[in-house]
């Protein structure tokens, strides 16, 4: 069938600085360049360019340009571009639209309406290169009091903790739906930076093995590579319910990125599709969620935090504190802007709720409810930089998790083709010629630079609001201020306007 | 602590009032002891049991225990003299469980190796995502009926359903829903309506009555009865239609 679809992008080659060296062929895992021998000449086509940049990056003489196709539609405010595109292309293959990475729509992003406070003249600020600052977070219960004994020995038994020492962690992605060397990036920024990396559900590569301080690792509905070992390597189990790009659907890794080092971490054969069913089917209700949480207490020894993991839902507050009586040590909350390996487009942009929301009202009922304590409170869904995680932490959180933000350190243009398995940056495929673009030294040192640099800033910031601590801060709203927020925003945000 | 009679070859155990976290807790340390075999007796649904064990300890159960028995489990052999509840076999890695009884729902969820032979009927959605890997290939079979979407989203492993309870046939529907691997041998016969729509019914082959063969000899071994005589009745296969059931519902 001819295809209606035009081109997202045009690309441009200046004939005057190309020295037809080819590197744009190999780089393209779109196929959009080739070499022609018999005319001594590059050519390139459009119409599969996904706006990667792939080429731009590393054409050597800066001969390429790739820009928006201009193709101007009538203007229509209901019948958009994308809207008109996603018709066609579903007239002509009759499928579930799929897509990568995170929610892209203009739902209104909170923490761009939310400000944080300095110190001016009433108390001091801070300077963190000169004074101590204290970013140590620990995640886990922690108990109703806590008894000294006479010699000052703590007497209260404490429930497992996990340092860290940056309160950023590395969310969950999978091995099949990331490389793994992108894994392994992870794994050793998180272990310099004394942080966690996240498995996801694919299971855990033998490789990654020395990492196991800094692993959490995820049972989830497919209980792929779900084994004892698994579940003794790790520092934290989390187990997933949902995620914020798909909330109350399931996954299929497709059998073609099943490939043999895939299939042996999650424990299936090669080239099989990888099935994580919707719900877990042990897990139907609170109670269930419970008899879950203390299945892995109880296969761990007691020993190791158990997170639960939910996407941002309407009910987010009121599963919440479900989750804590339940016994979930951590929760994670994922919002309307966590991003996958793929999902349905029409999930990812209409399901679930803003994560700012989400964690306002999920703090605010665990404090009502008098249970905060007994669960910290980690969230994730497009945390863009230090900003956003110092503005979570004032909103209640312990700690954040980011995805795409640490797959953008390793080179993502957040071109969306994460499902094609075709990403040229090598970091959302198994194909072995790409994943070696990502070099786990140099990935590593980005990640932990990028990390550093966070760090820094969130130093920073407390300083300059006269707190030496995150403790200070966390769950402190008075630090936040709304701007171009409508009451009911402010209330369940918990916030004030900015001049109030 | 309970009552703990002690012979070199077994410790005895009376479960009654022990909450279940103290029961593991002494299956664990008897099975680092390296005590091969525990009996537990006035078992009342203490949970768990078996979890996450990876010694071969034999561990028999008078009473009915609770919901996740053997989950995680990774190698010990559990037999129960009364029911078994639900998500017996749960995650699985290795390991037995044997029940003169009864099973709930969800037996064998995501087991990926062992075998559970159950003697009588079993709830919904029996051996939902098994899988197999390697030289591991999980192993249920139930000896009475099971409830609908048994053999739901079946990834490996064989199941089979013997419907020995005196009813005339085996009464679930969605049988094998989304099933893209392994194989369910059923004595008697199903209506289509009754098959998930990726299941597929053929004749059994020479390799599929020799591991009917097997599991029948164990299955009489453990609860009596006449494999030989079993063996005479007509027994269907179900198998995936597709290895890949829902390859071809995108649009990329």
């Amino acid at each position: 069938m001819k295809t209606y679809l035009p081109a997202k992008f045009i690309i441009e080659r200046d004939l005057e600085k190309c020295i037809r060296c080819e590197v744009c062929v190999n780089q393209c895992s779109f196929d959009n360049h080739s070499y022609d021998a018999e005319d001594d000449e590059m050519r390139s086509q459009s119409d599969n360019c996904a706006g990667c940049h792939r080429c731009v990056s590393f054409c050597p003489t800066g001969a390429l340009t790739v820009r928006k196709n201009p193709i101007e539609y009538r203007d229509n405010y209901n019948w958009r571009p994308e809207i008109i595109e996603d018709i066609i292309k579903q007239a002509e293959t009759g499928g579930v639209l799929l897509t990568g990475m995170g929610n892209d729509k203009g739902q209104r992003i909170y923490w761009d309406h939310l400000l944080l406070n300095a110190s001016q003249v009433t108390n001091p600020s801070i300077d963190p290169l000169r004074e101590p600052m204290e970013m140590t977070t620990f995640l886990g219960k922690k108990p109703d009091r806590v008894e000294i004994g006479p010699d000052g020995e703590l007497k209260t038994e404490m429930a497992p903790q996990v340092k860290l020492e940056v309160p950023v962690m590395f969310s969950a992605m999978s091995y099949g739906a990331v490389s793994i060397n992108v894994q392994e990036s992870l794994a050793r920024a998180a272990t310099e930076m004394g942080t966690m990396w996240n498995t996801g559900e694919g299971g855990l590569h033998p490789k990654l093995y020395q990492y196991s301080n800094h692993t959490i690792v995820q049972v989830a509905s497919g209980r792929f590579g779900v084994h004892p070992e698994y579940l003794d390597l790790a520092r934290i189990v989390e187990i997933k319910i949902g995620q914020g790009a798909k909330p109350g659907i399931g996954g299929h890794l497709p059998g073609e990125k099943v490939s043999v080092e895939v299939a042996t971490t999650r424990m299936i054969p090669p080239g099989t599709d990888a099935l994580s069913p919707a719900p877990q089917h042990d897990i139907y209700s609170i109670e269930d969620l419970a008899q879950l949480v203390y299945a892995l207490k109880e296969a761990t020894h007691y020993e190791k935090p158990i997170s639960v993991k939910i996407a941002a839902v309407h009910n987010s507050a009121a599963i919440a504190s479900g989750m804590v009586r339940a016994g979930a040590d951590i929760i994670v909350l994922d919002g309307l802007r966590g991003a996958t390996g793929a999902a349905p487009k029409i999930i990812r942009d209409n399901v679930g709720i803003p994560i700012e929301l989400a964690l306002a009202s999920v703090d605010s009922r665990l404090r009502q409810e008098g249970i905060r304590h007994r669960a910290s409170i980690v969230i994730s869904g497009g945390i863009r930089n230090s900003g956003d995680v110092v503005k979570a932490i004032a909103l209640g959180a312990d700690a954040v998790n980011i995805g795409t933000a640490a797959l953008v350190a390793l080179g993502c243009h957040l071109c969306q083709q994460c499902h094609t398995g075709k990403c040229a940056w090598g970091i959302c495929t198994s194909d072995l010629f790409l994943t070696k673009r990502v070099n786990p030294d140099i990935g590593a040192r980005r990640l932990v630079n990028l990390l550093r640099g966070w760090s820094m800033e969130i130093k920073d910031i407390l300083g300059g609001m006269g707190v030496n601590a995150l403790e200070s801060l966390r769950g402190n709203r008075l630090h936040l201020r709304g701007v171009g927020l409508n009451d009911t925003e402010l209330r369940i945000l918990g916030v004030r306007m900015a001049g109030d | 602590m309970a009552a703990r009679n002690e012979t070199d070859q077994m410790v005895k155990i009376d479960a009654t009032g022990i909450y279940y976290k103290e029961l593991n807790y002494q299956l664990r340390e008897l099975a680092d002891e390296g005590v091969p075999k525990v009996e537990l007796h006035n078992v009342y649904g203490q949970r768990y049991i078996g979890t996450g064990l990876r010694k071969p300890l034999e561990i028999e159960i008078f009473g009915t225990p609770g919901n996740d028995l053997g989950v995680f489990m990774d190698g010990p052999k559990i037999t129960v003299h009364g029911n078994a509840q639900d998500g017996s076999g749960n995650t699985m890695n290795d390991g037995e469980i044997i029940v003169h009884g009864h099973a709930g729902d969800t037996i064998c969820l995501s087991a990926r190796g062992g075998k559970v032979f159950v003697r009588d009927d079993v709830g919904y959605r029996a051996g939902i995502h098994m899988k197999e890997y390697q030289d591991k290939k999980p192993k249920l079979v139930i000896g009475g009926t099971a409830q609908d979407f048994v053999g739901e989203y079946m990834a490996g492993g064989i199941l089979v359903l013997l419907g020995l309870n005196g009813r005339k046939e085996q009464r679930a529907n969605f049988i094998g829903t989304g099933m893209h691997g392994g194989v369910i041998y059923l004595r008697g016969s199903v209506e289509s309506y009754q098959l998930g729509r990726e299941v597929g019914t053929a004749g059994l082959e020479e390799t599929d009555w020799r591991i009917l063969k097997e599991l029948l000899d164990e299955f009489t071994e453990h609860f009596g009865g006449d494999a030989g005589k079993l063996l005479k009745h007509d027994f269907i296969k179900l198998f995936p239609l597709w290895l890949r059931p829902y390859g071809k519902i995108y649009a990329y």
